[in-house]
């Protein structure tokens, strides 16, 4: 990168070699879990390696990995929300009495990603507007949203969808390749883009390591910050119309327990828990990872009550292993 | 108030051969790259209040800190009681004895006040449990015995005020029999009412045959309480003897009569026109009715005590801090900053005092670092470019001379001189028309000292405007055109440094009628 010709009082741009630095990084590491896991499953069951059971793998994460991407930019910033699977509850009741209003496709996908917005923006004027911890606020925002859509739906379910709605959460772009895979590429892109490559993106990081030198630095914290809430929020609205549209139908308990899984990917793709450090990549790599280790307990019927104990665990370990590898360096 | 306080005629004269309680001989104690204490004695007497007098940075705390069992001395000898000791823990320090009242007491709010006094050495029942009962009725007794009966023993700390939180310290010194007492500015949050409860414990504790080492930087306070003085400048104890026999002046003298230990830069002011107008700025509690002119080419020196207020108020002109009313104009145009965003698109930047917390972000390389305020002039559209980030980070920081390995070292692995060049290069980069740094060279080498003491030359002499806020007076007198000095939230002086001594800006700071 760097050639330009150093006196000797001229500091270099870098010392270190970055093909080195890819070798050794965390995403190096995640690819290697990948493709181990990938070679487990195919031996592990003989309907694995068949392209349709590939795509078919696909729809375990693209939905909450769309969330991961902005919940990335938002821990990044040292903060948290945790009312994204609720967002996505109330963006899909919503959705579900537009229908019985009478409301076409166009319209049904507007209100979906248009309520998420709202529920982000609401939580972003929570944390900067009134100065509340993002854990508390979102906890609370976690029970109000979906509250609404039981009192709305109670035991009921919302039916009926048009059939032109299926496509966002059934539809193939081209053979095997489904519309949510194509979107959450398109997304990563985005979002890798957003993180890694704009002001804005360094803005993020600088926040997540010292909040208060880069306010001191003339940065719009707060505003910053709001922003990556309208994300994640609108993330989970976007998410609300695939998971409806897959689904054909509300109910109150849809999502449930995503923010955890979410969480995860985005732990598990390196991002730091206490924020300032992650990519993007290394949470599609994440995602990827996740949706082959359901699948594949999934392909060996193993119940769903052990998959959300062994999500459970992955998410402690994940939170653990940078923190006990650092307090190991340190006593060396 | 301010003029020399009648000494009380009831003190007791001290007792013309008696032995020190505590006597400290040739302790030394140096860090990386500095010397913090140099072959310093100091003796406490039973009975008797010891003030020790000195600067910012004269070498107080480390004795403090020495005494308490924090920091082992390079060399030196204590000696308590006669006997001499080796205070290698905290733990070892409080055994013989000794014990610190801070200015911010360290006390558990959330316990109760019983079990402050108490805590490690509460009495115990036959069961090993806590005996609260007992615990209770001493801590009444104790609390009694010093006049302070009014604090409930079954209070939580949290409810109490600063002052009573003193007289818990207090009380939990006196349970565990210290002999000892060092307190580290117990005036500086207290009212003035509050300070007269305190003067009358430390009768008390006087009474008691305790020896106190009474640290302070108000020459009123020392002479109403104190007894015996120690004065310390740069690390060396430049004097000691009994205040009967002082003066304020010649304290003051001791305290800053030094060696010249830094040659500063030659320059020859070019002062322009006003550039930065601050007119009746205040701010609730922090700062009342400030009013100055900043002028082009101008050093202008802000000297004051701690806590006079002097970085609320650039934070306010930095628009950090909020102001409750007053204006600021800059070449003319009203400014009203609402975040620093504001105030660094007028052209205002600020180096903070806290370096590590306000000043640099570390985790992050020095380039990034550097280009952090003037990312919409580095990137295009939004997109970063990193060369350009690059180019300048090699720009600003090779002005200031910055060692380091490369530009994208953590900010965090360089020394605290080197990560001030980093703070200074980000804000030229933003090409700012005025300049506010916070006690510059704080905690600094004194090579990185010579740099930005150098730079501020040469950016006054290419017309900036620099505010230095500093509470070391070599500095302000070495580097100022004009000094400002504040006392408690108002500008009490402004003067042109011209035949300006030293004892004149620490009278005008204390409050003492020169």
């Amino acid at each position: 990168m760097s050639d330009a010709v150093h006196s000797p009082r001229t500091i270099p741009d870098r010392l270190d070699n970055p093909l080195r630095s890819a070798v050794l990084s965390w995403e190096a590491l995640l690819v290697i879990v990948a493709v181990a896991i990938f070679v487990i499953n195919s031996f592990a069951s003989p309907y694995f390696l068949n392209a349709w059971s590939l795509s078919d793998l696909t729809f375990n994460f693209t939905e909450k990995a769309l969330i991961a991407l902005a919940m990335a930019l938002l821990i990044i910033t040292g903060e948290i929300d945790l009312s994204v699977a609720a967002i996505i509850a109330l963006a899909s009741t919503l959705m579900g009495m537009a229908v019985q209003a009478g409301i076409d496709t166009p319209g049904l996908v507007a209100i979906g990603i248009l309520v998420g917005l709202g529920c982000g923006a609401f939580n972003g004027a929570m944390v900067t507007g009134l100065g509340l911890p993002s854990i508390v606020v979102t906890i609370g925002t976690m029970s109000l949203f979906r509250g609404i859509s039981y009192i709305i739906l109670g035991d009921q379910a919302y039916k009926g969808y048009p059939a032109d709605f299926a496509f966002f959460g059934q539809g193939y772009v081209w053979w095997v390749v489904s519309f949510e895979l194509v979107l959450f590429l398109v997304a990563a892109l985005i979002y890798g883009f957003l993180l890694h490559r704009t002001s804005f993106g360094r803005r993020i990081f600088a926040i997540g390591n010292n909040p208060v030198a880069t306010q001191f630095s003339g940065v719009r914290v707060g505003r910053i910050k709001f922003i990556l809430f309208c994300l994640t929020g609108l993330m989970a609205g976007i998410a609300s119309v695939l998971i409806t549209s897959r689904l054909g139908s509300t109910r109150p308990s849809i999502a449930q327990g995503y923010e955890l899984e979410v969480i995860t990917m985005v732990v598990l793709g390196g991002v730091s828990i206490l924020g300032g450090a992650g990519s993007i990549p290394g949470v599609v790599l994440a995602a990827f990872i996740m949706g082959l280790v359901t699948f594949g307990l999934g392909l060996l019927n193993v119940p769903g009550i052990v998959m959300s104990i062994f999500i459970g665990l992955l998410l402690i370990v994940v939170i653990a292993l940078p923190i006990v590898w650092n307090r190991f360096r340190m006593q060396r | 108030m301010h003029t020399t306080a009648p000494k009380a005629e009831l003190k007791a004269p001290p007792p013309a051969n008696a032995a020190p309680l505590l006597a400290l001989s040739g302790v030394s104690k140096s860090f990386p790259g500095v010397r913090a204490l140099h072959n310093v004695s100091l003796s406490l007497y039973p009975g008797q209040v010891t003030a020790l007098i000195g600067e910012n940075g004269a070498g107080k705390s480390t004795l403090v800190k020495i005494l308490t069992g924090i920091y082992q001395p390079d060399s030196g000898e204590i000696s308590v009681g006669g006997e001499p000791v080796h205070l290698t823990s905290a733990h070892k320090a409080f055994e013989h004895g000794i014990t610190a009242i801070h200015q911010e007491t360290v006390l558990f709010d959330d316990l109760s006040v019983a079990e402050n006094i108490f805590l490690g050495h509460a009495p115990r029942t036959r069961f090993g449990t806590i005996d609260w009962k007992t615990m209770r009725a001493n801590a009444r007794e104790v609390l009694d015995t010093m006049h302070a009966g009014h604090i409930d023993a079954d209070a939580r700390l949290r409810d109490l005020g600063i002052a009573n939180k003193h007289l818990v310290a207090v009380a939990r010194a006196m349970s565990i029999d210290a002999r000892i007492v060092i307190m580290d500015e117990p005036t500086a949050a207290l009212s003035a009412k509050e300070i007269e409860e305190l003067f009358l414990l430390i009768e008390f504790l006087k009474s008691e045959g305790k020896a106190i080492l009474f640290i302070s930087h108000k020459f009123d306070e020392i002479f109403r309480i104190a007894d015996r003085y120690t004065v310390f400048r740069d690390g060396e104890m430049v004097g000691e003897g009994l205040l009967a026999d002082a003066t304020q002046s010649a304290i003051v003298k001791m305290m800053v009569g030094r060696a010249v230990d830094h040659i500063f830069p030659e320059r020859e002011p070019n002062i322009g026109a006003p550039v930065l107008a601050v007119s009746d700025l205040s701010h609730p509690t922090e700062f009342d009715g400030i009013s100055f002119e900043l002028h082009k080419g101008e050093i202008l020196g802000f000297y004051g005590l701690v806590g006079a207020g002097r970085s609320e108020l650039m934070q306010a002109i930095f628009g950090i801090t909020r102001t409750s009313r007053g204006a600021i104009s800059l070449d003319g145009k009203a400014l009203h900053p609402k975040s620093a965003a504001d105030a660094i698109e007028a052209g205002i930047v600020y180096v903070p005092e806290e370096r590590g917390r306000q000043g640099v972000v570390t985790g992050m390389p020095i380039f990034k670092n550097a280009s952090l305020p003037s990312l919409q002039r580095t990137s295009k559209s939004g997109v970063l470019r990193l060369k350009e980030e690059f180019d300048l980070a090699r720009r600003y920081t090779g002005r200031l001379d910055l060692r380091a390995s490369s530009l994208s070292q953590d900010v965090g692995t360089l020394s605290g001189g080197n990560q001030q060049k980093v703070v200074i290069a980000k804000w030229l980069a933003t090409r700012p028309k005025v300049i506010i740094l916070d006690e510059p060279t704080k905690g600094i080498d004194i090579g990185s000292k010579a740099a930005v003491h150098g730079f501020m030359a040469e950016l006054v002499a290419e017309g900036l405007s620099v505010i230095m806020v500093s509470s070391e007076l070599p500095e302000i007198l070495g580097m100022s055109d004009r000094v400002v000095v504040m006392r408690e939230g108002h500008i009490a002086a402004i003067y042109d440094n011209k035949n300006l001594d030293a004892e004149t800006l620490v009278q005008t700071a204390a409050g003492i009628a020169a």
